[in-house]
């Protein structure tokens, strides 16, 4: 029989017509699912009621493992056995093999997908993380009585590009999910905690997980959260203090080189012990291996003292991110602690006296993502129908498209709220253009060299006019995933081409952060170069247009004005080349404008004059 | 004529009542839609309406609507587990027969 859950009044759903909505935690170490039951969020546990899932994926001849029995298999079958695969969605072989030189995987890549090479033969990243969203669905099924799922929120990292949205998309849909949102991580942290309804402002999202470091900051107002500035470190988390430890151990039972039996149990013992001492002040450890037996003793002074170079190394990040984010620590309303490493007192202390603020730990660390997801996904599928809140999520970086001389045009600014739509209208610059290339772009730069390149399409069958008559307008749409498609249209006739963004490749935090740096480093710069393109483009169309006067009516000049103009032109030629300031070029320009303009006097007085030969009055 | 509930319901009610922050009780009915006839309502509640009957039961109050309270008297509520799904469960004397997935019921 099925069982009942309490709705809000009036909501009752019909027989078999439940909305039952699920949030998603896609982790890098762990991955959790969590629902709203009877008005109450709540993360959902497994038939040995673990909540969390270890994000591993074991391919065996017989099939697939998912969680605590791949992980298993981490140690003795790592070529078949994917952990933390969330690092490479997105991503291409080339960016894999610079960042990580030590993976035990074979890698290949073919059209353009990377992959790796299991005994089940090549899988691709969004393949492993789809087993992973296949048995959280499974699991929330089981827990709706074998119902189906309505939808699912599911949460990306802040810094998360077009690219790694679109192979999350991908693989919940692979898992069969209906995607409702993609959520960003510290934005379902806050809404855990109801700071969506609270006091607009600035909030601060500390995340320290198994084996990465985020810090987020938000900016709440009206109901909308932007993301003022993200920064961590990704190859720092638990995993590190822990390894603290076992290096502690090894110094006390003066062991150099452990086997890796002894080694695996230093590194749970060192676990146990960093858990241990949130709650006791002094820990005694027991070592028994290769029959030798050890008590250490581990006080919690002795392990905050070991542990103060990690802390303070999210520190700098945080105080990195506070500046990049233009505010002060005094600005932060509210610390939102996520990832099971901030159970740790030093942390929480530490990140207190940081923000001077008393950081929010009411919420288990390590569902508080999950457990915003599905508040978002039961407001979303409309199980709450008098809520107020319309979570919105803005674009990270701008969006924009290459115009001539290699220059950015912003069609969408970051920060822009989404989904969104904006149009532009374009233009040709030759006459007689019949196609137009449309290089879409991704950042804060001025010149297409410096932001990054997301598609390329092309808009053909325009009809030839003179340059500059032709009307394309260009769409740039964003979805409330963040994902992006482009079209271009001309007007006259109607022909259109459209583009869906899906980048093959990824950035790193780091490259995201990176770009925005040198957005504000290099704003002078960039200011200048565009202007000296901008001049460059102009100096062009201007030679072009009188080249193409002076075929049509070199008669009106004598042999002594063409010579004149003649030089006048290829100095600018020589000049658009060399000038390093755009003012250089505009006088350039004005000159032979001004060396011209008997020229286009004469052409215009010789065009009026033919257009009107052997009319008479009455038919002008 | 009453409405009654089991230990274990009274306390999940309590709790998700408090988690919720707001709403006087629990609204127990019925309503005539499904594959069998009737289904069962469970609804949180802020306000009454006119011919709201309601019990008492280790300090929740159960709202039941009169119309309701012909086809569900006596029933007693449950909370149980089965597997990974919880939830609540009407045991109802005046039931005669429900559908295959227990969701409606005819009397």
């Amino acid at each position: 029989m099925a069982l009942l859950q309490i709705a809000e009044p009036g909501q009752s759903a019909a027989p078999h017509q439940h909305k039952l909505a699920i949030g998603i935690d896609l982790g890098t170490t762990n991955s959790l699912v969590a629902t709203v039951l009877s008005g109450e969020a709540k993360t959902l546990a497994d038939q040995n009621n673990q909540v969390m899932l270890p994000s591993v994926v074991h391919y065996t001849q017989n099939g697939i493992e998912v969680g605590a029995n791949a992980f298993k298999n981490a140690a003795l079958d790592a070529e078949n056995t994917l952990v933390s695969v969330k690092r490479f969605l997105g991503k291409s072989k080339a960016d894999i093999e610079s960042e990580y030189t030590q993976l035990p995987y074979k890698l290949s890549e073919q059209n353009g997908i990377f992959n790796i090479e299991t005994c089940q033969g090549p899988i691709n990243p969004i393949q492993a993380s789809s087993e992973i969203l296949k048995t959280l669905k499974k699991r929330a099924q089981d827990s709706f009585g074998g119902d189906d799922i309505t939808g699912a929120v599911i949460t990306v990292p802040a810094h998360f590009d077009d690219a790694q949205r679109q192979g999350t998309k991908d693989a919940a849909e692979l898992a069969g999910l209906n995607v409702l949102r993609l959520l960003n991580e510290p934005t379902a942290a806050a809404v855990a905690y109801g700071l969506d309804s609270g006091q607009e402002g600035i909030i601060a999202v500390y995340d320290l997980g198994g084996g990465t470091f985020d810090i987020s900051i938000l900016r709440l107002s009206q109901g909308v959260f932007e993301v003022l500035a993200t920064g961590g470190d990704a190859s720092l988390g638990g995993d590190d203090f822990d390894a603290l430890l076992v290096e502690y151990f090894k110094q006390k039972t003066a062991q150099n080189e452990l086997d890796s039996p002894s080694l695996r149990l230093f590194m749970s013992k060192a676990k146990a012990c960093k858990e241990a001492l949130s709650e006791y002040k002094k820990v005694n450890v027991i070592l028994e291996f290769a029959d030798q037996s050890h008590t250490v003793e581990v006080t919690k002074e002795l392990f905050n003292e070991l542990a103060a170079p990690f802390v303070k190394k999210t520190l700098r990040a945080c105080r990195r991110a506070v500046k990049d984010a233009g505010i002060t620590n005094e600005e932060v309303l509210e610390v939102v602690m996520v990832g099971g490493s901030t159970r740790m007192p030093i942390v929480r202390d530490q990140v207190g006296l940081f923000f001077e603020k008393r950081p929010l730990t009411s919420i288990d660390p390590d569902q508080v993502v999950a457990i915003g997801a599905a508040i978002q996904a039961n407001i979303l599928v409309g199980n709450k129908p008098d809520s107020d809140m319309l979570l919105l999520d803005v674009l990270p970086l701008s969006l924009g498209l290459e115009t001539m001389g290699g220059l950015v045009e912003k069609i969408i600014p970051r920060n822009t709220t989404i989904p969104v739509a904006r149009a532009q209208e374009f233009t040709t610059f030759k006459d007689g253009q019949t196609g137009m290339v449309l290089s879409v772009l991704q950042g804060e730069r001025e010149l297409v060299d410096d932001c990054r390149a997301l598609a390329k399409f092309s808009l053909k069958g325009i009809p030839p006019m003179a340059a500059g008559a032709a009307h394309i307008l260009v769409t740039f749409k964003v979805d409330a995933d963040g994902l992006l498609s482009v079209s271009a249209m001309e007007k006259s006739s109607g022909v259109q081409a459209e583009i869906q963004v899906k980048p093959s490749f990824g950035l790193s935090d780091d490259q995201v952060s990176q770009m925005l740096k040198d957005s504000m480093n290099f704003a002078k710069e960039d200011m200048q170069a565009r202007m000296l393109k901008e001049q460059q483009v102009e100096a062009l169309r201007v030679i072009e247009a009188i080249n193409a006067s002076l075929v049509e009516a070199k008669n009106l000049l004598t042999e002594s004005e063409l010579t004149t103009l003649e030089v006048e032109i290829d100095k600018l030629i020589q000049l658009r080349e060399t000038a390093t300031t755009p003012e250089q070029l505009k006088t350039a320009i004005t000159e032979l404008d001004n060396a011209s303009s008997d020229f286009a006097a004469r052409r215009m007085d010789d065009s009026i004059k033919k257009a009107l030969t052997g009319q008479s009055v009455d038919q002008v | 004529m009453a409405i009654t509930m089991t230990d274990a319901a009274a306390a999940r009610v309590k709790s998700f009542l408090d988690n919720r922050g707001k709403g006087i009780g629990l609204r127990v009915g019925i309503k005539t839609t499904g594959c069998s006839g009737l289904a069962y309502v469970l609804e949180f509640v802020d306000e009454l309406v006119e011919g709201d009957e309601t019990f008492e039961h280790d300090g929740v109050t159960v709202i039941v609507d009169a119309k309701s309270l012909v086809y569900i008297d006596g029933t007693e509520l449950d909370f149980v587990k089965e597997g990974l799904n919880e939830g609540f469960k009407f045991v109802n004397p005046n039931q005669s027969g429900e559908c295959g997935c227990g969701e409606s019921f005819t009397v």
